[in-house]
Order: structure tokens, then C-alpha cells, then sequence
């Protein structure tokens, strides 16, 4: 699966966009347009993008998308060194750029060939109350106790994170 | 909820003050929302828009949009075998999966996927050869794995249409065809239910539901007002149940609708639009519909703005409210389901040669084993039996009226157009009155169909053949005046009580 690019999202201020249709399909094609820079797994975390391509300019990420992003996937970014992370993930993504798709179809999953297998409609599970239940911190007469709908994340100005500190 | 009763008597309290201030000087304000000098949304066949406001200058057009859940009728849930039941113990129908445990993988029901096909041929869809599934994610309690599985990327059907029939007049005279189009039917996953516990601050979460097949029909806004969007979603409910697909009972949750309301002046772009949700039944969602197109024109009337925001509606107060969670846009973080390939459907041109029967789903096979839909069979019962087509109508939005009429006319003389008459004004209204379904009737089809008979013969006069129904009915006032002619003929002698237990018994050979 492809790691979600956010450096197009940083720019443009908009969702990730759809990837565009392609008429031709070459799956194998892309393994074999290697990038002009050796690319190795392990040390790819420190490694920057190759000089002279064209790639997207290196931007901060600005306090507003921080705070987007922990209200949508409930993370914390919590101090400065985890802003950096995650700018230097963006960096590491933004290499993909680096391959040419042109006429390629993306690839949404390495089983896109297999067959995917029908069930008969037929009752084969459940009536394991107890052990589901075993898992519940709270529970009220065979039901799972939850906070009384979703508490919203305070608002930017009420966080004491980091990005209270930050431009 | 009590905060939510509230806001609703606020909100809809300022609405009316409003209304009636400017009514001022017109006969007193009616019960409902709208005092009685104000007309309410006349959304009708010939335009869809609606007069002039109170400024009197330039109409509005309000524009519907529905989004329909209808849970799929299938033994087993959609990615996993726990089984599909209403009001089970809390949390027995539950399988790992549909916990959300890891190290579970969703397993695609074959019967979901006929039903959606066949959902989507009888709604005049293109059915994808190829579909995708994909992950929508939210947090909430009755959502255990934090995302849902759906289809938005490439739905199992698009593109289709569904006509549905609307009186012009209110005498039912008069009926007019209407097209609304689908956009796409989709499958995807249920999610539990909550209950909510506001003296204790909690939640309690039942996952019965959790992974239960839905097919999710998307309409586009092509209807104006709420009349039009209750006859579309009837017409829908009757498809599904002649289907089989689903049940697409409301009160069950089997049939869950959601509108998107907006309006806006001729000529210029749409307006902004809200959604509107907690709808239980089709004649709430007529209310509920034409609440929000008034409650918007009012609005945007008195120079204010409408929010792009998910309103309920309050069935008691007959208005709707800003709903407290769903504040703000939503951004779901779609992706790829990356545990289900592609769902590959063939036809009889495609059909692959070696591959295992029970693997294959046929488009064609499908679409060749359809039963009359409700439009085929309203035509035919007009052409066969010489009825109205609105006649045909009634008779098919009653459960087992159709099969009913039909079974008296084998058994009769009389012309059917005769038994039409019979059927709708006698025993449907008899019924009615009673709160009884065609099924639980005290008259059966043999029995009418004998009465029919005595009268076709003139043995019996009409007037008394509508007595005899209303007794055999239930209608007590009759019975008691046939105690009361009793005692006549005998003078007084007869004992009352027995008489009326020796009517009582021979009424229920």
C-alpha cells in the first residue's frame, strides 16, 4: 500500500487528492524505473532526496494542519522533536515522487489479483458474550459502558500541548 | 437528550414567535409549526417551486436529496458469520471480527452482494463488473474498529432511476410519474447501537448490529419537497420487500433515511444545504422535509444564513435541531481496504469455465429470476381487472390487500370493478378504524366473496350487505342494534345477554 502522501496536501491546503486514472496497466513497470540515487531500507530514515530532482520544496508544517491531524487521528505531537518526526517522515514520503507512474494504474493492495472469496450465508459465530465481555474495563448487564458520546478535544487555544507554544 | 428537548423548544419556539409576528393581523396561529395564514411549502407537480415568501418578490426552489440505508435480509453479517437478528440478548450476536479483536479478517457474504445486485438491476443500475471496497474512518463507542467498511471509491451499482407516483390533488384523483435519479447503491458495514445513559454519564454499547449488510442507495437531489420524497422512499420500501433484499421496515431500522435540504432562488447556484437525520417513519419524513425547507426560506428571509450542519428531527415538536456531535466537517481519511481485493461480478458473456459455481455471482442469472416489481404489478392488475391505477396503488401499499382482492374475485360473480369498491372503501376502512392488517381480518376473502354473491344474486339489498360486514368487522354499535331487533321480535322475552352470545357465536362461524 502506498504511504499517504502529505507533502502535495501541505501545499495545496486541500485533502489528499484521488489518483488519477490511467488507462494502462504495467505493475511490474515501477520496480523496474529505479531511482538515479541508491535507496536502501534501512538508513532511508536520515537520508535526504536526491539533489537536483524535482521535488516538492521543503515547508514546515504549519499549526493549523498539526492541530487537524490530532483532532482526526486523535495523535499528540506533544513537543517539538515529534514535529520534527514528522516532517522528516513527509521528506522520506516525498522521495516517492521521485518514480515516474505515467501510464501506470496504482496499486491498492498486493492481493489486487486474488480472488476474493464468497461466503455462504450461513450462521458460524457468535454467542460469546462472555469472552467478548472479559475485555470490557466497564460493563453494564452483558453491555459495553462508553463515555457519553464523543468528548471533543478541547479547542486550540484550551491545549496545553506544544502547538500552544508554536507560530 | 434533555439538552437536545431544550434547544428544540428554543429553537423551534423562536421560529414560531417569528412566524407569528409577521402573520400578525391573519386569523390565529394553527397547531403546527406554521400559523394558519402561512401556506406551507406547495411543492406540486407543475413547478416545484414555492411562492413567494412574506417579502412577496422572488420564489424559492427547495432542492431534496436522500441518502437511504437499507439493511440487507441475509441469515449472516456481511464480512462475518455471526447471525442477522432483531432484539437479541445484548451483545450475543457478536463474533471477534465484529469486535474489532486483532488478528480478525472480514469475509465477504455471498448473499449481500445478490441482494445488491439485484437491488441495483431493479433500480435500472449499472452494475460495476469490478468494485472496491474501502475503509471510512470515525470514532465513535458503536464503532469498535474506528473505521467502517464501505464503497466509495467504485460502488457495486450507479446510474440508475426510480419512478414514483404522486396525487396533484389531495382526492387521489389524479397521479402524476416522477423520476428521481440514483446516483450509486453501496455496500457497507452497520455499526452497533448506543444507548445513551445521560443520569450516569455513559454509554452502553450493544454490537448485535455491528457488521450487519447494508445497501446504501444514494439519490440525487432531484426531488422539491417532502411529499415527493415520502412517495420515492415508499416506492423504494415496496421494491426492496418485493426483492426480498430487505425487509425495509422503518420502525425496525431496517430502513433508515437521511435528507439533505437546501433551497435557493431560481436561476442562481444551490444553497447551502443541511442533513437531516433520526427520521422513523415515512410520514415524519414528509414533516421533517418541509419543517427544514421553512425553516430555511424563514431564515435566509430574515437576512441570516443556514449552516452546513446535521439537524434531528424531533418528532414530538415536529422540528429540527442542531444535532451535538456533528459539529464541524468531517474528514473520514478514506483508504483502500487493504484485506479484500477487488469484488469481481460476471455475466454470461464472461462467465470464466473452471471456476467453482459457488464462487461466481451471474449478473444475468440475477436478473432473469427477478420478480415483478411493484410498477408491473400495479399494470397488470389495471389491465387485467379493468381497475384505476390509482385503485391499483392502494392495493398494493397494503400488505396482502392485492392477493386478497384477487382471491374474492375467483370466488365471485361480480365484476372486479364492483369488487374494487368493496375492497377499499368497506373493508379497508373497517380495517383501518381497527388498526388490523389485511392478514388479522375477521372477513375473509371466501366470506366477502359469498356476500358479494347474495348480492350480485339480489338476495340481499346493499345497505344490508355493508351491515353485515360491519358486524362480522367488529362494529359493536351494529351488534348492539341487532340485540336490539331481537328483542323486538321477541317482544322483550329473549334474555339480552344470551342473545348476544348466540350472535357472538354464529358471527364467528
Amino acid at each position: 500500500m502506498r504511504a499517504v502522501l502529505l507533502g502535495p496536501w501541505l501545499r495545496a491546503g486541500t485533502g489528499p487528492r484521488p489518483h488519477p486514472a490511467t488507462p494502462h496497466r504495467a505493475p511490474h513497470r515501477a520496480l523496474r524505473a529505479a531511482p538515479t540515487a541508491p535507496n536502501t531500507a534501512c538508513d532511508s530514515q536520515q537520508r535526504l532526496p536526491a539533489a537536483g530532482r524535482d521535488l516538492p520544496a521543503l515547508k514546515k508544517v504549519s499549526v493549523e494542519v498539526l492541530d487537524h491531524l490530532e483532532q482526526l487521528a486523535l495523535v499528540d505531537f506533544r513537543d517539538s522533536e515529534g514535529v520534527e518526526r514528522l516532517q522528516k517522515a513527509i521528506q522520506f514520503a516525498d522521495q516517492l515522487h521521485e518514480v515516474n507512474t505515467d501510464g501506470v494504474e496504482p496499486m491498492d493492495s498486493v492481493l489486487e489479483d486474488r480472488c476474493l472469496y464468497l461466503r455462504e450465508d450461513d450462521v458460524t459465530e457468535g454467542n460469546c458474550t462472555k469472552e467478548l465481555l472479559e475485555n470490557a474495563r466497564e460493563k453494564v448487564e452483558e453491555y459495553f459502558v462508553a463515555p457519553p458520546g464523543n468528548i471533543p478535544l478541547p479547542k486550540l487555544e484550551e491545549r496545553e500541548t506544544f502547538l500552544q507554544g508554536s507560530k | 437528550m434533555a439538552a437536545a428537548v431544550a434547544m428544540a423548544a428554543r429553537g423551534c419556539g423562536g421560529v414560531w414567535r417569528r412566524a407569528r409576528q409577521r402573520g400578525a393581523g391573519q386569523p390565529g396561529p394553527g397547531p403546527g409549526p406554521f400559523p394558519r395564514g402561512q401556506r406551507a411549502v406547495a411543492c406540486n407537480a407543475r413547478g416545484g417551486a414555492v411562492p413567494a415568501g412574506k417579502s412577496g418578490l422572488v420564489p424559492w426552489v427547495p432542492v431534496v436529496g436522500l441518502e437511504i440505508h437499507a439493511q440487507i435480509s441475509s441469515n449472516s453479517k456481511l464480512f462475518s458469520g455471526s447471525q442477522v437478528q432483531f432484539a437479541a440478548p445484548p451483545n450475543s450476536l457478536v463474533s471477534f471480527f465484529d469486535a474489532s479483536l486483532p488478528g480478525t479478517l472480514p469475509v465477504l457474504n455471498r448473499r449481500c452482494v445478490e441482494a445488491a445486485v439485484m437491488t441495483g438491476l431493479a433500480l435500472n443500475c449499472s452494475i460495476n463488473k469490478k468494485s472496491l471496497f474501502d475503509r471510512k474512518h470515525y470514532f465513535y463507542a458503536d464503532l469498535p474498529a474506528g473505521y467502517q467498511i464501505t464503497q466509495q471509491r467504485v460502488p457495486i451499482a450507479v446510474n440508475g432511476s426510480l419512478s414514483y407516483s404522486l396525487c396533484i390533488d389531495n382526492k387521489m384523483s389524479q397521479m402524476v410519474t416522477k423520476t428521481v435519479r440514483i446516483k450509486q447503491i453501496q455496500l457497507e458495514q452497520d455499526s452497533g447501537k448506543s444507548l445513551h445513559d445521560d443520569t450516569r454519564s455513559q454509554t452502553l454499547v450493544d454490537l448485535n448490529r455491528a457488521g450487519v449488510g447494508l445497501m446504501e442507495v444514494v439519490m440525487e437531489p432531484d426531488m422539491c419537497c417532502g411529499e415527493e420524497a415520502a412517495a420515492a422512499v415508499r416506492e423504494l420500501q415496496l421494491i426492496l420487500q418485493t426483492l426480498g433484499s430487505s425487509q425495509a421496515v422503518m420502525a425496525e431500522g431496517q430502513l433508515r433515511v437521511d435528507a439533505n435540504v437546501s433551497v435557493h432562488h431560481p436561476g442562481e447556484p444551490y444553497g447551502v444545504r443541511t442533513e437531516v437525520k433520526n427520521i422513523n417513519s415515512i410520514r415524519f419524513l414528509a414533516k421533517a422535509i418541509d419543517y427544514e425547507i421553512q425553516r430555511q426560506i424563514e431564515e435566509l428571509e430574515n437576512g441570516g444564513t443556514i449552516l452546513n450542519e446535521t439537524r434531528a428531527f424531533d418528532s414530538k415538536l415536529g422540528c429540527t435541531v442542531p444535532m451535538r456531535d456533528k459539529e464541524g466537517k468531517q474528514d473520514y481519511r478514506f483508504m483502500p481496504e487493504p484485506n479484500l481485493p477487488p469484488l469481481i461480478l460476471y455475466d454470461a458473456k464472461s462467465l470464466p469455465a473452471n471456476m467453482n459455481h459457488q464462487q461466481v455471482i451471474n449478473i444475468d442469472w440475477i436478473h432473469e429470476r427477478l420478480p415483478d416489481l411493484p410498477s408491473v404489478k400495479r399494470k397488470k392488475l389495471v389491465e387485467q381487472y379493468g381497475i384505476l391505477p390509482e385503485h391499483s396503488f392502494t392495493l398494493l401499499n397494503e400488505d396482502g390487500l392485492a392477493e386478497f382482492f384477487e382471491s374474492v374475485v375467483k370466488q365471485t360473480q361480480m365484476k372486479p370493478k364492483k369488487v374494487i369498491g368493496w375492497i377499499l372503501k368497506d373493508l379497508l376502512s373497517y380495517l383501518k378504524q381497527h388498526s388490523l392488517t389485511v392478514k388479522e381480518s375477521p372477513v375473509s376473502s371466501f366470506l366477502l366473496a359469498d356476500l358479494l354473491n347474495l348480492l350480485e344474486k339480489k338476495e340481499i339489498s346493499s345497505p344490508a350487505a355493508k351491515q353485515v360486514m360491519a358486524i362480522k368487522a367488529g362494529n359493536q354499535k351494529v351488534l348492539n342494534k341487532l340485540i336490539g331487533l331481537v328483542q323486538k321480535k321477541t317482544e322483550g322475552r329473549s334474555n339480552p345477554v344470551l342473545v348476544k352470545q348466540l350472535l357472538e357465536k354464529k358471527l364467528s362461524e
